[in-house]
Formats: C-alpha cells, structure tokens, sequence
C-alpha cells in the first residue's frame, strides 16, 4: 500500500505540473500515467504558447502561466525550444478583422497589448504573410514551444522533486472510504490518498461519471503535419480568426502547420484524415506563399477531450470531496496547463486557489443530463 | 466491409511480386489497378533503363536475364488488360481507399481489394564517414550501374554482408570497374555451418559461389570476418578502415557502397490496419501473413519481400499465389493443384532464406562497437550519443526516444536509421530488439508537396 497525499491519474502536462508543484510543496505524490508522459495530447500538440484569442474567463489563469513560462529553463532545466515569438491572427476578411478589432478592446487589462494591424502595415512587418489576410492581431510576448520534450519534462522534474511516476501503469479502480481514496492498478499497485486528482483528458470522463457526474465530453482529433527544414522565414507563429489553419516555424527550420479534423483509430490513437491533410497543403500555401513547393514529411494526430462550451472543467468535484479535475482544454491546454497544475496545488496547500476557477466548474453540467 | 463490385482491385508495386500478382488477375478476369513509384516496372531487383538506352539484358541482368526480361515482357503484355499507373506513390491509405500522388496531382483510389507489393530497401549500419559524397547503399549502387550505366566511382570497395554484396561486386567488375576490395563482415565459419540450409537452393547456391569465384580469380581480395570501421576523406570518400582478427587496414578508394542486408518497406501494410508481429529471422517487425499472403485486414494481401525478405523468385511466386488467395476470396473458381505447388516452393526458398540469414549474420556487436559521435540519422543529424542520453534518462520505447531525440523523424521517416537506431536503443536499455517497439508509419509514406492540386 502507497500512502501519499495526492494521487494523479494522468501524466500530461495538467497532471505532471500538478505533481511537480504539489513535490516542491513538499507533498508526497503518485502520478498514475497508463501509457507515457506526455505522450498524447500534451505531447504531440501544435506547441502554440499562446493567450491570445482564449476566451476572457480563461485570462487571469492564461496570464499566470505565462509567468509560469517565462521561469521555463529554471523550473524544468531545459529550454523546451520555448520562444516568445510573438502570435499572429490573421483575418481574411473585413468581418474577422473587426471580430479583431472587438478582442482587443474587450481583453485590455489582461497584460496580452494586442495590436491591430491593417494590410499595409502587416505587409511591413510580416512580408511572409498571403494576400488573403487582410489585417491581424499581433499579441508580442506569445510564442511556442517544443511539446514533445516540455510535457514529458514536467513529469522527469516532478520525479526529482520526490514525486512518484507510474508510467504504463492503467487505473483499475477507485474508491472513497468516506476519509481516503483507494487506487489500484493494473501493475498491481494499490494507493492511497485524501486528495485525487483527475488530469485524465479526454479519458477524464469515465471518473467523473463514477462519482456521479458525467459531463457531456467527445473526444477530437487535431490533424497536424511538419515540413523538412526551410529557410527561416516565418517569426511569429500564426493562426487564423474564425478558424482553418495554424502554423509556426522551429529554429531548426521546419514548419509545423495544424489545423481540421483527423479520426480515432481506436480508444487511444489518432491519425489526421487525408481530408485535413490535403486541406492543410492547399490553405498553406494561400496564407504562407513561401511554402509552395516544399515537402511535408509527417503527419500525426492525438486525443483530445472537448465539453460542448470549449471550455475545461478545473477544479472541486461537485460531489465528492477530496477530488480535483482538469482536464478537457479543447485543444488549447498546452499554455494553460501549468498554470491549472499550479490552481490545483494552491487548493490542496492552502485551502483555494489564487485565481478563481468558478467559470470551470463541472458543476455547470450537473443538470444536464448525459446520453 | 466495403462493397465489392464497385471499387477496383489495386496491386501496389510492379516489381516481380507485384507483376506476377497483376497477370494471375488478369487471367483471371480481373482488370486490377497496378501502382508503382517508377517509370517503367520491373521493380528494384529488375530496375530497367530509360528507354533511350540500349544496354542488353544479359549485360544488364547477368544470369536473371531470362527472369527480368519474362517479368518486363509480362507487363507490356497486360498493358492493355490492366490499368497501369507508374509514377504513382501512394503516400497514405484510410477508409478502404489509397491515396496517391502523381504528376503533383493527389487522388482517391478506393479498393475492394489490395495486393501489397512494396519492395525492400538496404539495411544500413551507419559508420563514421558514412555521409561523405561517395558512399552508397549496394542497393544504390547497383541501381546507378543498371538503370543509369554508371558507377560510384572508379575504385570501388564492397562492404557488409548479404547476397547483394557479392553480385553487386561482381557487376561492377564486370562492367569495367575497379573494385578494390570485397569486406565481407561475416565470418567464414559462419557461411560454413549455413550450408545445409543453403543447399535446398542449389542453383542460387552455385549463383553465389560462382561471384565469389569469379572476383577471387579475377584478383579481387575477398576478406571475410571483415568490418567497416571507417570511411575517411575530406570532401569525398578517399579511403576506408576496416578490420579483422588480424588487425586493421587502411585501403585507397573513391567510393564505398555498404548494407547488410535488405529490410522491408512495411509502411503501407502499417497504414492499412495490418497486424505486425516480430520476426527474428529479419530482425524487424513485419505484417502478419498466411502462407497464402492473407494479412490480418481481410481485404489487404502481402506479397514479395515488403512483408519479409525472400528474394525475387519468392516474390513472383508469392505475388501469384496472393492472387490466387484473392480471387478465391470473392469467389472464383481457382486451379486446386497450384497453390499448393507455390507454397511448396515457398517453403523451400524459405528454408534457403534461413541458411543465408546464418551465411550472412547480423553484426550483433555493431551497436556496442558505435562511436557516440556516429550520425545515425542523417535526416536529423542525430547521434549515436544523443540516442544513448535519451535511453540514459530513462526512455527505451522506440517511438519516445524519436519524441526526445528526433532520430526517425525526419524526411526517410526511419526507413534509413530505423533500424540501427532500433540496435542502438536495444544495446543501451539492455533489452532485446524486439523488446523496444516499433516504430509507428505515419502518412505521408514519402515526402508530400504543397501546392499539389487535388482530384476531386
């Protein structure tokens, strides 16, 4: 029997940063994770770092990672191809300029200082940029980073800051005795923990369904792809308003590039569909003119949990005590989750975190009822 | 699963496997789709020459002459029966259709059926210098002399192991060549306890024999027990170490061509939801075949060395009797006594398979005797230390280390250093190779460019 203060059950960037704080807090914690670290969603993301464009609720804690960001190399001890290369949305017409135009207005005082920039002056600054866009918004200090090495990172600092890391290792069952939880896994292990902590994904929901509340949580599946190395162009990484594609490029040179739907092979892996693909490398080179002509080497996909307002469940159960949630990020978790890890450790050590999570409540599904 | 009738019957790869697949449908009353990557068909092993060159096919093909031209000649003759698409790659397959590119132009192939034909490539085992100018695969080397009728270089060396290394040495003297020196890594102990195995294939036995006759009479020094050290020069091959039992030697020369072995193209198979199982005699993981070519997808058949390393008289036959297998599958009438006929001589080469496997053995040394500052993955520049660093801290799944490190991840998508890499990582985590994963195929199969126009 493992005794510790927190049990994790999820080993992305949510969980891991949960276990890291919560060890330098001195708390003794065992993160269950039934595959590796940081290899799903967490890991194979786009790599946006990225405030801009969230939605205003999602701020405060948005902001607070950024903080969590900048401190990268000291906390982790490794810079995670993290550069605060500024992110651009491009809008491809006078209507999502506007819708711009509105963000900025409605998100000053957040710390993000949005610039608008009309056609010529994006031109000026940005000449890698397609004729579609019209105009954009400029957000300086976010950036990008190398998801493949960040995520896994937080859970190797976590288990040098004491905290147990169970990889390949399957939750089986979980139970309340009304003072603990009790944890077992398909290794055999058997835990035990006042708090429990749910930073499962988009494998979050089968928990919450088991203590009584389901939330209505799909999984999806964002198709992805990278070039071979290409002269540096692109200094900023760029998404688009209203959706479609998104791309940015590393300092070795290869361009990664997202944006539509791929599908679930089974319960845990994805691949991006040839549709999204093909979409991809068509939107590409409107936007990116410069990429006519190159090659895409690879594509990839992962699984990630969305709620139906795209916004995460972070914080209390609603109707066991003792049990914390974060998870379901909507595609948009990679900057945010180390702030969430941060919210999740404030509850456990000091009583509530700093930055309210009211507008993350699972409590706002509990009457809704779930097919 | 999908309805039949409506989509077609694709064989993808005209090489033996491929062409011979195509006929037996055909003769049948199939009019299949037939995808390959080159110009003309015949495969790597029977590559031909563009068609303004008018080398014969005994200069070309040596004693597979008669072979080569009966697979070339077999094609022109389908041309009218089937619907032959060269310059065709397919780079991703998903919902019972493949998808390919030809001429910059993407399309959609649904399928009731595929017959998988996808070749081999050489098995490299990197060594320092191996990325200067100069130095080839054998399999590139020969495909410079037989399709382009030029050489590597003027002062060859021949290293590695495997039945390519002896014919490609052979066709290069042959053709005018200077070869300096064959390196062979396997001792001949080895090729000595292989016999038994190797006399089922008495013809392919002498075949072999007689290459290495050949050179040796012709003053060509054969070493066995031979391995590459390193490739030296400055802006090309200039020489090379190599060693032996007895000691190291340097030798003078322009050009090295090196593999051992061939590893199958699996990508496709991967791509297609094929079940893949470790195979010790390949050392890889390949898709998982009856000995009819069945995978375990019922609409998606293996053929010819791209579901494991037979050589080219298995593919024709293993390209048949896949056919066969899929004909009787949508409910043809096929002759009783053939299959059993082709299994049967499957099963012989297989025997004879094994026996080259112990002829030829796999350095199992290579990834211990690896410098750290090897470049393993020339896509990414990753080195054998860095590999190590990433197994040091505690990864030895194949697909994490290429995560932390990139090795795999680049244009060759591991077909070049996957399967060193794979050694690298087994050596350092002291866990068998097969006991470190597989690395997963991801779409596109080969490079995809934007820009393309799409069918629509």
């Amino acid at each position: 029997m493992i005794e510790v203060d927190a049990v994790i059950i999820g080993g992305g960037i949510v969980g891991a940063s949960a276990a890291l704080f919560l060890s330098k807090a001195g708390r003794r914690v065992a993160l269950l994770e039934r595959d590796f670290c940081g290899s799903h969603s967490s890991g194979v993301n786009y790599g946006g770092v990225r405030r801009q464009g969230r939605p205003l609720s999602q701020l405060p804690l948005s902001q607070q990672a950024h903080e969590i960001w900048a401190q990268l190399p000291q906390l982790l001890g490794i810079d995670g191809e993290y550069q605060r290369s500024g992110h651009l949305k491009l809008a491809r017409s006078f209507n999502d300029l506007r819708a711009l135009q509105d963000y900025a207005a409605n998100s000053q005082g957040f710390g993000l200082d949005l610039q608008i920039l009309d056609r010529d002056e994006l031109r000026a600054c940005f000449p890698w940029i397609g004729d579609v866009a019209v105009g954009a918004s400029f957000c300086p200090d976010d950036g990008h980073a190398n998801p493949r090495l960040v995520s896994p990172a937080f859970a190797q600092t976590a288990r040098r800051h004491g905290a147990q890391i169970h990889e390949q290792c399957a939750v089986t069952e979980v139970d309340h005795d009304g003072q603990h939880f009790h944890v077992s896994t398909q290794t055999g292990l058997k835990l035990r923990a006042p708090w429990l902590l749910n930073c499962a994904g988009a494998w979050a929901g089968s928990l919450a369904a088991q203590f009584g509340e389901a939330v209505p949580m799909h999984a999806g599946h964002p198709a992805m792809l990278v070039t071979e190395p290409l002269p540096l162009v692109m200094n900023a990484s760029t998404g688009v308003e209203g959706g479609g594609i998104y791309a940015r490029q590393v300092t070795r040179g290869n361009c990664v590039l997202g944006g539509g739907q791929g599908f679930a092979l089974d319960d845990v892996r994805a691949r991006p569909g040839q549709n999204a693909v093909l979409e991809i490398l068509r939107q590409a080179v409107e936007l990116y003119p410069f990429l006519e002509g190159a090659q895409a080497i690879r594509t990839w996909s992962g699984t990630e949990g969305y709620l139906p307002d795209r916004q995460p469940v972070i914080g209390h159960s609603g109707t066991q005590p003792g049990l914390l949630h974060g998870f379901g990020f909507a595609g948009a978790g990679f900057q945010i989750g180390p702030a969430v890890g941060q919210a999740l450790t404030e509850i456990i050590c000091s009583g509530a975190p700093k930055t309210s999570l009211d507008a993350f409540s699972i409590t706002r599904f509990h009457s809704i009822s779930v097919a | 699963m999908w309805a039949l009738g409506m989509n077609s019957v694709i064989v993808v790869g005209a090489g033996p496997a491929g062409i011979r697949a195509a006929q037996t449908l055909v003769a049948n009353g199939v009019r299949p789709i037939l995808l390959d990557e080159a110009a003309r068909g015949g495969g790597q092993i029977y590559r031909r020459q563009p068609a303004n060159f008018k080398r014969s096919a005994v200069k070309l093909y040596g004693f597979e002459a008669r072979k080569a031209s009966a697979i070339h000649q077999t094609l022109d003759e389908l041309r009218e029966q089937l619907d032959y698409r060269p310059e065709t790659l397919v780079w991703n397959a998903q919902d019972g259709a493949l998808d390919t590119l030809h001429d910059n132009r993407a399309t959609r192939l649904p399928f009731s059926r595929v017959i998988v034909a996808t070749g081999a490539t050489d098995r490299i085992l990197p060594v320092p210098g191996w990325t200067l100018p100069g130095v080839y695969s054998l399999g590139a080397a020969q495909i410079a002399l037989k399709f382009q009728g030029c050489a590597i270089g003027e002062r060859v060396v021949f290293a590695g192991s495997g039945p390519l290394l002896y014919l490609v040495a052979y066709q290069y003297a042959k053709a005018g060549a200077k070869v300096v020196a064959v390196l062979d890594s396997s001792p001949f102990r080895a090729q000595a306890r292989a016999l038994p195995g190797l006399l089922s294939q008495p013809a392919t036995l002498a075949k072999g024999i007689y290459y290495r006759s050949w050179l040796t009479a012709h003053g060509i020094p054969v070493h066995q027990g031979a391995s590459l050290i390193q490739v030296n020069g400055e802006q090309r091959v200039q020489s090379l170490n190599w060693r032996n039992t007895k000691g190291s030697q340097q030798i003078d020369c322009d050009a090295v061509a090196f593999a051992h072995g061939l590893r199958s193209e699996t990508q496709l198979a991967d791509l297609l939801g094929c079940e893949f199982a470790w195979n010790p005699l390949n050392r890889a993981w390949l898709p998982q075949r009856d000995s009819a070519g069945r995978s375990s997808v019922a609409e998606v058949y293996l053929a010819g060395d791209g579901a494991g390393i037979m050589g080219a008289d298995a593919a024709e036959m293993a390209g048949e009797r896949a056919a066969l297998a899929l004909l009787e599958d949508i409910g043809y009438l096929i002759p009783t006594e053939r299959p059993a006929a082709l299994e049967q001589s499957l099963k012989r080469i297989g025997t004879f398979r094994k026996g080259l496997e112990q002829a030829f053995a796999f350095p199992e040394d290579w990834a211990a005797n690896t410098p750290d500052d090897l470049i393993v993955c020339r896509c990414e520049e990753v080195l054998a230390g860095d590999i190590r660093q990433v197994v040091r801290e505690g990864h030895w799944e194949i697909n994490r280390v290429k995560a932390h490190c990139r090795v795999g991840m680049g244009r060759c998508q591991g077909r070049m250093c996957g399967a060193a890499a794979a050694e690298i990582i087994a050596c350092e985590s002291q866990r068998s190779v097969s006991d470190i994963g597989r690395l997963r195929a991801q779409s596109p199969i080969k490079p995809l460019p934007f820009g393309l126009e799409v069918e629509p």
